[in-house]
């Protein structure tokens, strides 16, 4: 036996119970049953002709997509400066102040969602989209900061030294240099944000208007045993969608890498 | 050098610039993470009125969440499924992230972490609602167990209960310990653990004098990375917990949306957070005084 | 001649570190001018502060008659050739060449053909449309080059330029480095911690320990007439003996060198100034002379012999290094003899005879 097999056998087995759930999706979305069970029934693409005339699930698919787009570009934002400030630059505080910044990566979600409810209560706010991204951009751009720091640490400094050297000031050097070169981190940044608020629930369920977001009508549908099926269809197209939005990511993150010459540590930490 | 000299240095110096631009990211997270946390902490000490809120401050709601039978129940039982999960988790990881680590060729390993990490960046509530079909009353074990003949009648202990909470959450935090683990694990020397085979340690000796200790920097991130997100968990104990399930997160979601009493909801907050830090401050204390390993 | 760069009193503190001591030097407009010390020693430091890259905390810099307090970076005249040659990955080699000619006056055609004249310049005639990221390590520090000079700065800078090269690549780029300057014509000065390369390429150098400058002066009268210690056993190969020195008479000090008697030194062969006490002399290598059978000791009659054993060989090719230990004498000296045709080398354990020119021997006070 050669050594690692056992290892190797363990981990192929507790993918499989990772993907597991994910793969009843697809099976149950395509079965004709409104009984989400074992045996089987026949195929049917029923359920998904069905998510095509749901009104509300247009709404919320469009309040969803609003927010992620917004998210994602406002936590990049936060998070390019963010990251610049934390690779190139020492200032007195620093390890506090990146050190709060990325505190909602430990924080339960209910923890932050309560407290900007009472908050924006609090002063008046209205609940709408708007509050949900505020939410959302708090929680995406730890993310965004981690993404983009390996970002930065993997730009040779001299590069834009060299820029300033041959006459350009700060601003034409960002444009010139670094953000063609940080530019599959950017774009990695954006899409894994995009995710992250798309799928979304507690945050959303707190602070969302009358329109609700997709995950929080997912959520309003799922004490309903007929709807059930239709839910595991909107699910497939959901995870579908996340996975290459993954794919996607990665790829760009590879690629930056080839681009500057740096050096493969496996993902994204 | 005159003030203006001075005043241009500094402007262009290290630290300036680092401050000017770390100040957006810095003030988003200060308006909306200290100040909303600050504005918990003030609500837990007000008092609830019937349609507003009273300014006269107390510790009532405090003296409530503390004392009364029921959320010091709820409070104990997140706590355990807290604790289960990250042990569970972070036990079965381990091995996962050794093999990835020591087994995998260097090529390999983004791939395999990236598998391992599609999960997580699914919906997380689809994926927790799947766990209800899974272990339902006709769900998918039942219904496989039953027409294999394995079981006569469906089996009712694994749903609507703490079990089921603790299996779906252990499943949604599989790769948050794995990839701590994985990180510690790979900043270990190789040529340490050929010099201590050189030594003549057998294999399984290596990697418990040598090996363990220096991946549990890696192994106390995994633990506090489970343990805190998951102990606020809202979504699992509220589909698949049913009443014995809840936890703290259902509770305070209770006093905020459905019965509109924002101190008392504070107040549990504000004690979950407080229990949940004192307890991975002992974890981190007990982890330097009997393990001793420096970073 | 006025200089193109005048350094006055300049200090650089990192906190409390004090990176540069009080530097006041001037560097001559088109000379090739070297900073050579050992790491840490705030050559880099300096190079930067030059640049632009770096403020001093005390003390100016003029650059052409004109104070550059103040003066960022990319408004110096200039320019720089970093140790990791900073090539942008994301362009091609003309658009690096052409890079800093962006707010340029000039009309695109007049712009493409000096890159072309500078890529022809470093070498790289052709090279226009490879991307800069498929690059060989002495390609890229020859597209630097280009990109640097293309801009006809006042100065050139250069940071270690060579110490990512291999030793062949590294000599052949030595000889073109200076060729290039005399042929351009404009003031290069370079940082190294390389001493063969220094002497190989400068006009001046300057040797810096501890942010000071230990002595500066044209690489024949380094090598020749280190002021002290420690610049001698930065340069080269020395042997030191310990002396005792008298007071100077007339233009000549007479020193007890261990093992070698007494000996009448010139002032100028005294660059650190003389003192009477305890000292040291040095002597290089070549200086001394394996004596075979019958040869007498150099013409001149300043010549003197001294006898030892042969202590060690190290057979180099062109060159034999002997370690010898003189009748007298505890520490071997390290002597140097070219191989010529038909000369013998002297195995270990020989006795031997040495030729030595007292005019040869540098007094350290």
């Amino acid at each position: 036996m050669k050594e690692g097999t056992g290892f190797r056998i363990y981990a192929i087995i507790y993918l499989v119970f990772l993907y597991a759930p994910i793969f009843l999706l697809p099976l149950f979305a395509f079965n004709d049953s409104t009984i989400i069970a074992f045996p089987l029934s026949g195929f049917t693409t029923n359920w998904f002709s069905e998510l095509m005339t749901i009104p509300a699930l247009h709404g919320a698919v469009q309040t969803s997509l609003i927010i992620a787009v917004s998210t994602s570009i406002l936590a990049t934002c936060l998070g390019t400066f963010a990251a610049r400030a934390a690779t190139r630059y020492d200032f007195p505080g620093k390890a506090p102040i990146m050190g709060f910044i990325m505190l909602p990566l430990v924080l339960p979600e209910i923890i932050v969602a309560v407290s900007l409810l009472v908050v924006l209560l609090g002063i008046g706010i209205q609940l709408s989209a708007w509050t949900v991204i505020l939410g959302h951009v708090l929680i995406c751009t730890p993310f965004a900061i981690a993404i983009l720091n390996s970002a930065f640490q993997s730009l040779d400094r001299s590069l834009e030294e060299a820029a300033r050297d041959l006459g350009e000031n700060r601003w034409a050097t960002f444009w010139l240099v670094t953000f063609p070169l940080i530019m599959p981190g950017i774009i990695s940044s954006l899409l894994i944000s995009f995710t992250i608020s798309l799928d979304e629930f507690i945050i959303a369920f707190f602070l969302t208007g009358t329109d609700p977001t997709l995950p929080v009508y997912i959520w309003s549908q799922l004490r309903f045993p007929t709807k059930l099926p239709s839910i595991m269809a909107l699910g497939t197209i959901l995870v579908a969608l996340s996975i290459t939005l993954l794919m996607i990511a990665e790829y760009f993150r590879r690629k930056g890498i080839q681009r500057t010459g740096g050096k493969e540590t496996g993902g994204f930490l | 050098m005159d003030a203006r000299t001075r005043w241009g240095r500094f402007l262009r110096s290290e630290a300036a610039s680092g401050l000017i631009l770390i100040s957006p990211t810095a003030f988003y997270a200060l308006l909306l993470l200290a100040v909303p946390l600050g504005a918990i902490l003030v609500y837990s000490v007000l008092t609830d009125g019937y349609l507003e809120i009273i300014w006269a401050p107390t510790f009532a709601n405090y003296i409530e969440a503390f004392g009364d039978e029921l959320y010091r129940q709820v409070m104990f039982r997140s706590l355990f499924v807290s604790a289960t999960v990250t042990l569970v988790t972070v036990l079965l990881a381990y091995p996962v992230a050794y093999y990835v680590s020591f087994h995998v060729a260097p090529q390999r390993k983004s791939l395999w972490l990236f598998l391992i990490t599609i999960p997580f960046w699914t919906s997380y509530l689809i994926r927790v609602f799947l766990w209800k079909v899974i272990l339902g009353f006709n769900g998918v074990v039942n219904t496989s167990l039953l027409t294999l003949g394995i079981i006569d009648e469906p089996l009712t202990f694994i749903l609507y209960n703490v079990n089921a909470v603790v299996i779906t959450l252990a499943h949604a935090y599989a790769p948050f310990a794995i990839l701590p683990i994985f990180v510690a694990l790979e900043k270990i020397d190789r040529p340490l653990l050929e010099a201590a085979q050189d030594l003549g340690e057998s294999k399984l000796l290596a990697f418990w004098r040598v090996t363990l200790p220096l991946s549990m920097p890696g192994v106390v991130a995994a633990v506090l990375i489970v343990f805190i997100p998951t102990i606020g968990d809202y979504v699992t104990p509220q589909l698949v917990g049913g009443p014995e399930g809840r936890m703290i997160a259902n509770v305070i979601q209770l006093q905020y949306l459905r019965l509109d009493n924002y101190p008392l909801g504070s107040a549990l907050a504000a004690s979950a957070m407080l229990i949940v830090t004192a307890v991975s401050l002992v974890f981190l204390y007990l982890n330097r005084r009997f393990l001793r390993v420096r970073q | 001649m006025k200089p193109i760069i005048e350094l006055r009193d300049v200090h650089k503190y990192y906190g409390e570190y004090h990176a540069l001591r009080g530097i006041s030097t001037d560097i001559r407009a088109g000379e090739f001018f070297s900073l050579l010390g050992p790491s840490g020693c705030g050559k880099t430091t300096l190079l930067r502060t030059i640049a632009g890259f770096e403020d001093v905390s005390q003390g100016t810099i003029h650059i052409d008659g004109n104070l550059m307090e103040g003066v960022p970076a990319n408004r110096r005249p200039t320019n720089m050739v970093f140790q990791s040659y900073a090539i942008f990955p994301h362009l091609t080699v003309s658009e690096n060449v052409g890079f800093g000619l962006r707010r340029d006056p000039r009309s695109k055609a007049e712009k493409a053909r000096a890159v072309d004249e500078a890529l022809e310049m470093v070498g790289l005639a052709g090279f226009g449309a490879r991307a800069a990221h498929a690059l060989s390590g002495g390609q890229r520090q020859r597209v630097a080059l280009a990109r640097a000079l293309i801009l006809k700065p006042k100065v050139l800078l250069l940071d270690e330029p060579l110490s990512a090269l291999d030793k062949k690549l590294r000599e052949q780029m030595q000889h073109e480095l200076r060729h290039l300057q005399r042929h351009v014509g404009i003031t290069f000065i370079l940082v190294t911690h390389d001493q063969e390369e220094a002497l190989i390429m400068s006009d001046r150098i300057a040797v810096m320990f501890e942010g000071g400058i230990a002595q500066l002066a044209p690489p024949q009268e380094l090598y020749r007439r280190p002021v002290d210690r420690q610049v001698a056993e930065f340069i080269g190969v020395m042997n030191f003996l310990p002396a005792t020195v008298s007071a100077p008479q007339g233009g000549e000090i007479a020193c007890d060198v261990a093992g070698l008697g007494r000996v009448m030194i010139d002032a100028e062969q005294c660059p650190g100034g003389a003192r009477p006490g305890e000292g040291s002399v040095g002597f290089r290598p070549e200086t001394l002379t394996m004596l075979y059978e019958g040869e007498a000791a150099g013409e001149g009659g300043r010549g003197r012999v001294a006898e030892g054993m042969v202590a060690e060989v190290n057979y180099l090719g062109d060159m034999t290094y002997y370690a010898i230990r003189l009748d007298g004498i505890e520490r071997p000296l390290t002597i140097s003899m070219r191989n010529v045709v038909g000369r013998k080398v002297f195995e270990e354990g020989e006795r031997a005879r040495v030729a030595w020119d007292p005019g040869a021997l540098v007094l350290f006070c």
